[in-house]
């Protein structure tokens, strides 16, 4: 045992090293569990099959249908209508390569059915001390109960198919830490977002990222798979947060993690997946939690995050008059009391259960704008079934906003949930591209707090009017 | 994957930083179960009008441009999502190389297993670059140099491992392949684990 002392990454990492790297080549890493869908599998099972490989370890990837899903429900017939003929065959596809491979799937009409970065945590499929892939980059999400996740691409998906493991370069490591409070009003979205703006888009390129503090650790395990999510979006590889008592808490009430003598073994097991003491990383970065207000992006990319009062500023380069211009928006005026034309809540970063309550707590005796449409798309079947447990669909629907099916939708736009050419949307997702939600789409990324009150008002408005006193700037 | 050891070619600019993978190739593309075939969505919603037109304005509808395998973009090229449908359609448009000061990791990850070669140079050195999109820039993969016409050598950090892949073609599939029995060594040690 080596005395150095190590980062959560670097016991994850030495924990699934088959081969080390070396000058001349990566390392050969190990993969617990990999996740599949149907947008970026397709080619993979192509390849294996040109080649004559069948999978190694079928039962360690588990496939869902989530991008290119409707989310309307059946017909009467039973027939799901989808966008495109070809959304349609590449969902069957998926469908025929899981049977044809003995690959578990949650398909169109499985309880466990929605957006991968949701069933897997809620499964119990995602468990801390693993190495967790899928070929999409939101799969940072997962890092959140302590494992090292991240997205790859359709050849690598191909790789983890064949031999249940990838080529790999360590990367370097960041330690986020934030301390403090947040204020009300204030949720893990604004945290993220604040902290995009403050490292950059690219802030964290070729490191993975470990979030700690008191901040952290007071968020319950939705919370830190929101912050987890948006890693990517500051251009880091995976993001990750030890486990604790939380996490164990939400591990025991999932159908897949170990049960009753093996769940104490498995938590013995987890627990030695924190950073040491005195352990160094690459670099560090503290963010006092304080600082941090309801929070959203003024340009095409997350890194143009700024507080709701804050002005958007001044473009100091010819990328940010770019973004200024394609969002049709000038420099030196807030965000606050902009209109909007459509609010979006769902996605793998704000599509869980206490979003939907978040949404609901908004909505209850209020109307969302009649100049406005509003979608609220939970993130799976699950997700669906508890919210309207506990009639939130009623709630939704009684403001006057749509309740949907489970599945990506509007953060993605392939299943035909679109945002029109020149619509300002405000959204919950994670991506502000240019046409992210449709092409002439614009985006402002923020909180489902942040988005349930711009519906019901109409425009971008400060959450924190919700609640008794709203602080001065 | 082509192996290939040197290129040359005069280049395309895209000065914008922060080329997404959404501009690479729009989401709505990507509703395909091939991998070929993509280059003509590749910028799209740049590339192509509303009514299906071309941009002239835009640096790939430029005649001068056409044939050119050198991509010359702004900082953080690539960011966005794990798509190898960027790259697909990038090479299907005809490229080999991009150069940025900042490539974003998954794309170059995925860039390097289809034969496109990610190269990062200083900011400074790009912009100049830049300026002079009509020289035939030489792209030395064995001695990992980009080279101008007026004698500048420009070194550029590949991973060695891919350096090999890229001359030989050598695929990572094969090459992981044949590490079944240490992987196996590895399963039946790991077995109790998740
Ligand atoms: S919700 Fe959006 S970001 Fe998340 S997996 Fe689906 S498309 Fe990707």
């Amino acid at each position: 045992m080596s005395s150095t002392p190590r980062t959560l990454f670097d016991k994850l990492w030495d924990a699934h090293v088959v081969v080390p790297e070396t000058d001349a080549a990566p390392a050969v890493l190990y993969i617990d569990l990999h996740l599949i869908h149907e947008v970026t599998s397709p080619q993979a099972f192509t390849e294996l099959r040109a080649r004559g490989i069948a999978p190694r370890q079928p039962d360690r990837t588990k496939a869902t249908m989530d991008h290119s899903t409707p989310t309307t429900p059946a017909d009467a017939d039973g027939k799901f209508h989808y966008f495109t003929q070809a959304s349609e065959t590449q969902v069957d596809t998926l469908a025929s390569n899981c049977a044809e491979y003995g690959i578990e799937l949650f398909d169109m009409r499985s309880a466990g059915r929605g957006i991968v970065h949701v069933i897997a945590p809620e499964l119990g499929l995602t468990q801390p001390g693993m190495t967790i892939v899928c070929g999409d980059s939101h799969t940072s999400t997962h890092g959140a109960f302590g494992s090292l996740a991240f997205g790859i691409g359709t050849s690598e998906v191909g790789h983890v198919l064949a031999t249940q493991c990838l080529l790999q370069r360590k990367a370097k490591t960041m330690a986020i830490t934030v301390d403090g409070p947040l204020a009300p009003g204030v949720g893990a979205k604004d945290v993220i977002l604040h902290i995009i703006g403050v490292i950059g888009v690219n802030g964290g390129t070729g490191h993975v990222i470990e979030y700690r503090g008191s901040t952290i650790r007071a968020m319950d395990m939705e919370q830190r798979m929101t912050l987890c999510n948006m890693s990517i979006e500051a251009g880091a590889r995976a993001g990750m947060i030890a486990p604790d008592e939380v996490t164990y808490a939400w591990m025991a009430n999932t159908p897949r993690a170990p049960k009753g003598a093996a769940f104490e073994q498995a938590k013995a097991r987890w627990s030695q997946f924190s950073s040491d003491e005195g352990a160094r990383f690459d670099q560090e970065v503290n963010i006092d939690a304080r600082d941090i207000r309801p929070t959203l992006t003024w340009g095409t990319h997350p890194g143009t995050a700024i507080a709701v009062d804050r002005p958007i500023p001044a473009a100091k380069d010819n990328a940010a008059q770019k973004s200024l211009d394609y969002m049709a928006f000038d420099s030196g005026k807030p965000l606050e009391g902009t209109a909007v034309d459509v609010v979006f809540v769902g996605s793998c970063t704000n599509g869980r259960l206490s979003d939907m309550r978040e949404v609901a707590t908004v909505l209850r005796d209020r109307r969302v704008d009649p100049r406005v449409r509003m979608l609220v798309v939970p993130g799976s079947e699950l997700v669906k079934r508890q919210a309207e447990a506990e009639g939130i669909d009623e709630i939704v629907r009684a403001a006057g906003a749509e309740w949907r099916e489970p599945g990506c939708s509007m953060c993605i736009a392939m299943n035909g949930d679109l945002v029109a050419p020149g619509q300002l949307a405000v959204s919950t997702s994670n991506r502000n591209f240019e046409g992210r939600q449709g092409p002439g789409s614009r985006t402002l990324l923020a909180s489902p707090m942040t988005a349930a009150w711009a519906a019901v008002n109409g425009k971008v408005s400060d959450p924190r009017e919700l609640f008794a006193q709203k602080e001065v700037a | 994957m082509t192996a290939f050891a040197a290129l040359a070619s005069r280049s395309v600019v895209l000065p914008q930083s922060n080329i997404d993978t959404d501009q690479i190739i729009p989401a709505r593309f990507l509703s395909t179960t091939e991998r070929a075939g993509l280059g003509k969505h590749a910028f799209n919603d740049w590339r192509w009008q509303a009514d299906g037109s071309p941009n002239p304005d835009f640096a790939f509808n430029r005649p001068e441009n056409a044939g050119r395998a050198i991509l010359l973009a702004g900082a953080n090229f690539g960011c966005g999502s794990s798509r190898e449908h960027a790259p697909w359609a990038l090479t299907d448009l005809g490229l080999r190389a991009i150069v940025s000061s900042e490539i974003a990791d998954i794309f170059r990850n995925n860039s390097l297993k289809n034969g496109l070669l990610p190269i990062v140079l200083d900011e400074a050195v790009v912009q100049s670059l830049m300026q002079r999109p009509d020289d035939e820039l030489t792209v030395d993969i064995a001695a990992r140099e980009l080279r101008t016409p007026a004698g500048d050598v420009h070194p550029f950090p590949l991973d060695a491992f891919a350096r090999t892949c890229l001359m030989e073609g050598v695929d990572e599939l094969g090459y992981l392949l044949l590490r079944t029995d240490q992987i196996a060594r590895y399963e039946s040690a790991n077995a109790s684990i998740g």
